[in-house]
């Protein structure tokens, strides 16, 4: 069986990675009240920072869909969100991407990426590789991060239109920026 | 068809609405926002039309948003078992001021796709989950959904499958969740 490592490989540069801190500082700056996630590993520094502050609520979820609707609600009683997920994960929320036109409520997702740039497991490339286009047809802006120095910038224009323009925006984490996941048997 | 000692969804959740308040009424689409609707149109209820299986999940972003308002998810078990995984995400965050009620015809269970959902709520770590089977009960719950110090809860009633006439909410998102927030004192942007 492959096991996966804990090497410094796949680790480090996501505890050591500044941009996540970024990205927390952006969500702070907005108000984001709601963080609803699926656990991943591209995003564990950002949860871990959305988990201790006292500001946020951070919750886990069975799937990914829960947290269009549950930005939704949140939305409808006052409050800001953003939903954390791997590339996987949005084939999961496709009928509830509707949401998004129907309410014109201010949604915001940010989506580590898989199934790219040296990917190991065949089974993440599919859904990798439809991402942009599946968010693309459900009427979601999409913006791509590639390189530690721009996220900030993309994250903070989406951000931006998504909370005050009401537009729906997804943010692209490429494995490039948070490297490719290393297996070993 | 009806069987005996089922009782009627719209006296249910005429009951259950009857001493609102405050409440944001959250109705999962069909029957169960119609029944919501028969009640009377209000400016917090939610009224879904579509996001099959999302209906828990709307009711606990605005159980956390707004805290100390009881926040009532109606819907029916078809929508619940399309969402199942929800009853493991709010018995994770135990939000005091939520209540869902599924109004359970069986008509899954005809098919053989019947759950305990009670069962299955209890599991999620929903302590107070419960099955409701007199209108005298539902009299005594709908009181208990105000109180937001003691939830969540869950209740689980059984309904006959009678199909009753449509009553017809507005469709209209945006307007739906504009009025909840105008409601609630939030502009627009």
């Amino acid at each position: 069986m492959h096991a996966r490592t804990e090497a410094a490989s796949e680790s480090s540069p996501e505890t050591t990675a500044s941009w996540p801190e970024e990205i927390f500082a952006i969500l702070q700056r907005f108000e984001v009240r709601q963080v609803p996630y699926v656990p991943d590993a591209g995003h564990s520094q950002l949860i871990e920072r959305v988990l201790g502050a006292p500001s946020m609520r951070a919750v886990p979820l069975t799937t990914e869909e829960e947290g269009v609707a549950m930005l939704a609600g949140a939305w409808a009683g006052g409050q800001r969100g953003v939903l954390l997920m791997q590339s996987s994960g949005v084939g999961n929320c496709v009928n509830m991407l509707s949401l998004t036109q129907i309410f014109r409520f201010p949604f915001l997702t940010l989506v580590t990426m898989r199934g790219e740039w040296g990917e190991f497991n065949p089974w993440q490339v599919p859904m990798g590789s439809s991402t942009a286009g599946v968010f693309e047809l459900s009427g979601i802006k999409v913006l791509r991060a590639s390189h530690p120095e721009e996220v900030r910038e993309v994250v903070e224009a989406a951000a931006g239109q998504a909370y005050n323009a009401c537009t729906p925006t997804a943010v692209l984490l490429s494995q490039r920026l948070i490297g490719a996941k290393v297996f070993t048997k | 068809m009806s069987k005996a000692n089922l009782l009627d969804r719209r006296s249910v959740v005429s009951s259950l609405l009857a001493e609102r308040k405050d409440a944001i009424v959250v109705g999962g689409l069909g029957a169960s926002t119609y029944d919501i609707a028969a009640c009377g149109d209000h400016d917090r209820n939610f009224y879904l039309w579509g996001a099959m299986g999302g209906a828990v999940m709307i009711g606990l972003g605005m159980a956390l948003a707004q805290p100390t308002l009881p926040v009532v998810v109606i819907t029916g078990d078809g929508e619940m078992l399309m969402g199942m995984g929800s009853l493991a995400t709010v018995g994770l965050q135990k939000p005091k001021n939520l209540t869902i009620v599924v109004l359970d015809n069986e008509v899954y269970g005809e098919t053989g796709a019947s759950a305990d959902l009670v069962g299955v709520a209890r599991a999620c770590g929903i302590a107070d989950s419960r099955a409701v089977a007199t209108m005298a009960e539902i009299e005594a719950y709908a009181q208990a959904t105000q109180d937001v110090a003691s939830g969540p809860r869950f209740a689980s009633i059984k309904i006959d499958s009678a199909n009753l006439e449509r009553v017809l909410s507005s469709r209209d998102g945006q307007y739906t969740v504009t009025r909840i927030r105008g409601a609630l004192g939030f502009g627009p942007i």
